[in-house]
């Protein structure tokens, strides 16, 4: 138990002395992380709109797929990626295994689900007036949805927050996909991981009290500006 | 302000994401798979450090066990593997997937187990040793385990090889009992699994050395021709996956068998550990069973396309 209190003084000590590759690896988590959040929201956000404002067949079996899909197991999104983007997979050409932007890609797709669900639960609880006005001011589409979508600012931003949580701290894609290379794609949940089988438990503490001390700093700036 | 805060972020991430491609676009990365054996040893990183210096490349090692790898290098993922399983790596070749095999460097796997020995295993063949381990735990599982990587690995297929001598069906080992732990994991992971159980487990030298000082375990069957460990590397062949770095591997090969290399190899280990843990293939080839044109001779298979 006292590796606990030791991994804190060692996560102090990391920090202060800025050491180099605790530095490095904490900034890939960071892009890869903070990139594969942006990359989900881009496309999830709008998706999220249109499935919320759309009636179609099969809508609501749909939304339980997305919803079922929030606990997707990482190990597993990790797999298939793995073998969508091989050499010998489909997308095999684009060289994207073992490098960041695949990690990028494989982390959009696992928090996809969550962006998308979130959202749509987000606008489906703004008011039917705040639509209907837009709507009878004469607004497209597309200017309604984005209308609703900033009445719904907050919870949508929650989305972006929970996607990113789980991008940021999960292991089995950054993994699979990135291979834990030093210098490469190594980040702070595989650093943890290698360093827990290496039987280095300070370290490995260490480096998550460094994580969770990065989660809450972006919370707390992410909040900050969540405000009106 | 929120939206002043989410354009500067989406900003950056183009930028994030543009150094990422153009870092990948540089092209000259070398992808080698190979085994946690290995790598736990801390011997790569001091390869990596003096090659990526050398060619101004970087060398990604990327490691997993032996089936991974290999699997890694069927699918024409990585460039290069360095992997110690004779009987896989000749498949390997035989497929199509591997342009030559290079034996590279060697060592023993030992046979660990508690100080008090419970099972009497102390300097037996190893093979006799395993049945012995299984008899008495069978009877006894409380006292008597062996931890096993269970993982496909190249030190797990020696285990299984050891079993096949000693008249034993896989299958029938690692259903017998509870005395027999399957720990699926990398050989330090497992030895630090058996350290706790303080069970019985068959470990390469080169990581036992490195994990020495957290175990209490200790060696009781080392050396002879049952417990070799070759490690070989063996460049993807380019014919059968046309995306691989096929110069750079040959070159990263050829590094290994140089003078140069063979001599980090030798070294490796005084410093850290007061001894060397791996040994040369150069001029011990008779003795670990590598034929002449493999053993630690540059490659001289082309890359050229067919």
């Amino acid at each position: 138990m006292e590796e606990i209190w030791n991994g804190f003084l060692r996560a102090l000590e990391l920090i202060v002395t800025l050491n180099p590759e605790v530095v490095e690896i904490t900034t890939r988590s960071l892009t890869i992380s903070l990139s594969s959040a942006f990359l989900a929201a881009l496309v999830c956000i709008p998706l999220g709109g249109l499935i919320e404002f759309r009636r179609f067949r099969g809508k609501r079996m749909l939304i339980n797929v997305v919803q079922t899909l929030y606990s997707l197991p990482t190990v597993t999104v990790g797999l298939l990626v793995f073998l969508l983007i091989s050499r010998s997979g489909p997308l095999g050409g684009f060289g994207l295994l073992f490098t960041p932007p695949g990690m990028i890609l494989g982390q959009a797709l696992l928090v996809s689900p969550i962006m998308i669900g979130l959202t749509i639960t987000a606008l489906a609880a703004v008011s039917p007036q705040i639509k209907d006005t837009a709507k009878s001011l004469g607004a497209t589409e597309l200017q309604i949805i984005i209308t609703v979508i900033k009445e719904a600012r907050q919870a949508v931003v929650a989305a972006l927050l929970l996607g990113f949580g789980r991008a940021l701290s999960e292991v089995g894609v950054a993994m699979m996909i990135g291979g834990n290379i030093r210098g490469y794609t190594r980040v702070l949940t595989t650093s943890i991981a290698l360093e827990t089988s290496m039987g280095n438990l300070e370290l490995s503490m260490a480096l998550g009290m460094i994580l969770i001390s990065i989660s809450l700093v972006i919370n707390l700036l992410l909040n900050r500006f969540q405000g009106r | 302000m929120a939206e002043k805060i989410l354009r500067t972020t989406l900003l950056f991430m183009a930028l994030a994401v543009l150094c990422y491609a153009a870092a990948a676009a540089e092209g000259d990365r070398l992808k080698l798979a190979t085994t946690t054996s290995l790598q736990d040893t801390g011997l790569l990183d001091v390869i990596k450090q003096k090659f990526d210096e050398k060619y101004n490349v970087s060398l990604d090692v990327i490691s997993g066990g032996t089936g991974i790898a290999i699997q890694y290098g069927e699918r024409g993922d990585v460039d290069v593997l360095m992997v110690h399983d004779k009987e896989r790596e000749l498949k390997f070749i035989k497929d199509g997937h591997g342009l030559e095999r290079r034996c590279i460097a060697y060592n023993y796997y030992t046979f660990l187990g508690p100080e008090d020995d419970p099972a009497g295993i102390s300097g037996m063949n190893a093979s006799a040793a395993l049945a012995t381990i299984m008899e008495k735990g069978n009877a006894d599982p409380g006292e008597i385990a062996f931890v096993s990587r269970g993982d496909n690995s190249g030190t797990h297929g020696r285990e299984k090889l050891l079993w096949k001598k000693a008249g034993y069906n896989y299958s029938q080992v690692n259903t017998s009992g509870p005395w027999y732990i399957e720990a699926g994991q990398g050989m330090g992971a497992t030895l630090n699994m058996a350290n706790e159980k303080q069970a019985y487990t068959l470990s390469d030298m080169s990581t036992f050395m490195a994990y020495q000082g957290n175990l209490t375990l200790v060696p009781l069957i080392e050396g002879g021709a049952d417990l070799l460990n070759v490690y070989v590397a063996m460049a993807v062949n380019p014919k059968k996956h046309p995306g691989v770095n096929c110069e750079l591997a040959n070159e990263f090969i050829n590094f290994l068998v140089s003078d140069e290399g063979q001599q980090l190899i030798a070294d490796y280990g005084l410093e850290k550990f007061g001894q060397p843990i791996f040994s040369p293939a150069k001029g011990n080839c008779a003795l670990i069973g590598c034929s002449d044109v493999e053993c630690a001779v540059p490659t001289s298979a082309s890359c050229a396309a067919a």
